[in-house]
């Protein structure tokens, strides 16, 4: 899993080095490319045109679809749906919060407290992933389940009565309401989030923390001027990889949620494979891509490191 | 006051174990409730010890079936995802050609899409052609998506090799296919070997591309989200504590391994 780590490839062409020009073989690069390329073209990029053509059809089940130019079913299912959208966006971004805020000390202690127990660290963030994430999504069933000790704790601390007035649970339940939902979804995309991060404060130079300090930087003035900005590259990456996954995902609202919770990727799913109404479907899955790909743009252009994808 | 320096100065540390204790923490719920001996059709509430379900795995019909299937698929997905992401890899790393930015978008982008998005249009594009939802489209699919993850880790080990080694090798009089079998293709190998494992991993988890494009083939992940509707098995909890366990311990198996290889060298 450590590849997650690395940052995505760059989309600007990257200078390649100079090479002695080759009499035969000029065409090795496409035949190497040709097999990859062809495979994500034809159940990637097709599926892409194809999903965009649904979304504009009209017909039934039975007598078949056909392309109408029938633009109307995007506002339909924007009109009807938006509350999911707007869940989506709302539980993917507090996840997403989450995760930085929790993981941004289990990186900075792996990276630079944690000696010699720094590979085993490392394993014990990697390893869950070896569980089936839907078991461990399950297990949080029963972490929070009514009246367990969890649940008891949150209430004794007075953290039950400041999330009920924020709408994110309701009376003495934490399961099934919308703090369940974004509780598992920060659990599962954590490693997401830490690994990153780990990646770019491992690249910091010690040295510069030394600097500062002789310089008389209190550490938080340390952290603020000198490691924070030098971690964004990884802070970048971590938030994308984990706001993108989170928007899209019905698992935890599905098993951990009520209907109160659903999500757009709940909406998807059931009018794709249970109501069966393709178009609806399709439509709502390219809004998601849209606003997503939009979303994803603005805020790398907004963080100044271009470079990143 | 000694504490609240201590406090200080150890806050992140603390901290850093908190998250660490929130990211095991359903592990251990996983592992404790393979021991449990529930009453109802959930494993949910804790009931009595009982190692019944370690002593029958497969007691639950369809489940070791399920299981099997998952291995196998996510066994040629990764198979398919290593050899075709190493060769777009290594034309990226290695040549100049036109479009390089088109590819390279190509790549990016099923990383940086939401797995509903890919799996509802590949499931629009499964239809329209008619094709038979199965093993097959299910391991289309898991091609598909791996590629991209196969082709970063490979790339980024065959960008930090050092060309002099192959130039030397070209000047000892070794020909291509020589050069590429004893220098590059052993050089580049942990990075292929990272990407094949992640590819592994993430054939083998995947739910939601693989609910869509499944018809009614029924792979591990699949299974456990019909259980959650219909009633938790307790051997679900045990296949999920035994592959954890498996992994840890490869994990830590290697290392030692390598460990002791360094100091033989030394």
């Amino acid at each position: 899993m450590s590849t997650l780590t690395e940052a995505p490839p760059p989309l600007t062409p990257t200078a390649p080095e100079k090479k002695p020009p080759r009499k035969r073989g000029r065409l090795v690069p496409y035949w190497l490319l040709l097999p990859g390329i062809l495979w994500l073209l034809v159940f990637f990029a097709l599926p892409m045109i194809y999903q965009a053509s649904t979304s504009v059809q009209t017909g039934s089940l039975e007598e078949g679809y056909k392309v109408t130019w029938h633009f109307a079913t995007y506002w339909d299912a924007l009109s009807e749906y938006y509350p999911q959208f707007l869940r989506s966006v709302l539980y993917a971004g507090s996840a997403t919060i989450l995760c930085l805020v929790l993981g941004y000390p289990l990186a900075y202690l792996i990276a630079f407290r944690a000696g010699r127990w720094r590979n085993l660290i490392m394993i014990l963030v990697i390893a869950p992933f070896f569980t089936s994430f839907l078991i461990r999504t399950l297990a949080w069933k029963t972490i929070l389940a009514d009246g367990g000790p969890v649940v008891g704790a949150l209430n004794t601390l007075h953290v039950l009565d400041v999330t009920s007035w924020l709408g994110m649970t309701e009376g003495d339940r934490v399961l099934a309401t919308p703090l369940a939902v974004v509780c598992g979804l920060t659990y599962n995309f954590l490693p997401f989030m830490v690994l990153p991060l780990y990646t770019s404060l491992e690249r910091i130079d010690p040295r510069l923390h030394e600097a500062a300090n002789d310089l008389y930087a209190k550490p938080a003035t340390v952290f603020r001027r000198v490691t924070f900005p030098l971690s964004m590259p990884g802070v970048v990456s971590g938030t994308l990889l984990t706001f993108i996954p989170a928007a899209g995902d019905y698992v935890n609202a599905d098993l951990l949620g009520s209907t109160d919770t659903r999500m757009v990727g709940n909406v998807i799913q059931t009018q794709f494979l249970r109501i069966l109404d393709y178009p609806t479907a399709a439509a709502l899955s390219f809004i998601l891509m849209a606003a997503i790909l939009v979303m994803v743009t603005v805020y790398i252009r907004r963080s100044g490191t271009e470079d990143l994808v | 006051m000694t504490f609240v320096n201590w406090l200080k100065r150890n806050l992140v540390v603390i901290a850093g174990l908190l998250t660490l204790a929130y990211l095991l923490l359903p592990n251990v719920v996983v592992t404790v409730f393979s021991f449990n001996n529930p009453k109802g059709r959930f494993n949910y509430e804790w009931q009595e010890f009982s190692t019944a379900a370690w002593q029958d795995p497969c007691g639950v019909s369809d489940l070791c079936g399920s299981l099997s299937l998952s291995l196998q698929i996510a066994f040629w997905a990764t198979l398919g995802a290593t050899l075709l992401g190493t060769m777009i890899a290594f034309a990226l790393v290695r040549y100049r050609f036109r479009a390089r930015g088109a590819v390279n978008s190509l790549i990016f982008l099923p990383m940086a899409m939401p797995e509903v998005v890919m799996a509802a249009s590949l499931l629009t594009l499964f239809l329209n052609m008619g094709a038979q939802l199965g093993f097959w489209t299910i391991l289309i699919a898991h091609i598909m998506f791996c590629l991209s993850f196969v082709v970063t880790a490979v790339k980024a080990r065959v960008m930090s090799m050092d060309p002099r080694l192959e130039q030397a090798a070209q000047d000892l009089y070794a020909g291509p296919v020589q050069t590429f079998l004893r220098v590059t293709l052993p050089i580049a190998a942990p990075g292929i070997a990272a990407g094949a494992l992640l590819a592994f991993a993430l054939s083998f988890d995947d739910f939601i591309i693989t609910n869509f494009n499944a018809g009614s083939t029924v792979t591990f992940p699949m299974f456990v989200w019909g259980s959650a509707q219909r009633g938790t098995p307790v051997q679900i909890n045990v296949i999920g504590t035994a592959m954890f366990v498996i992994a840890v311990l490869f994990v830590l198996a290697s290392m030692v391994i390598s460990n002791r290889r360094t100091k033989q060298k030394a």
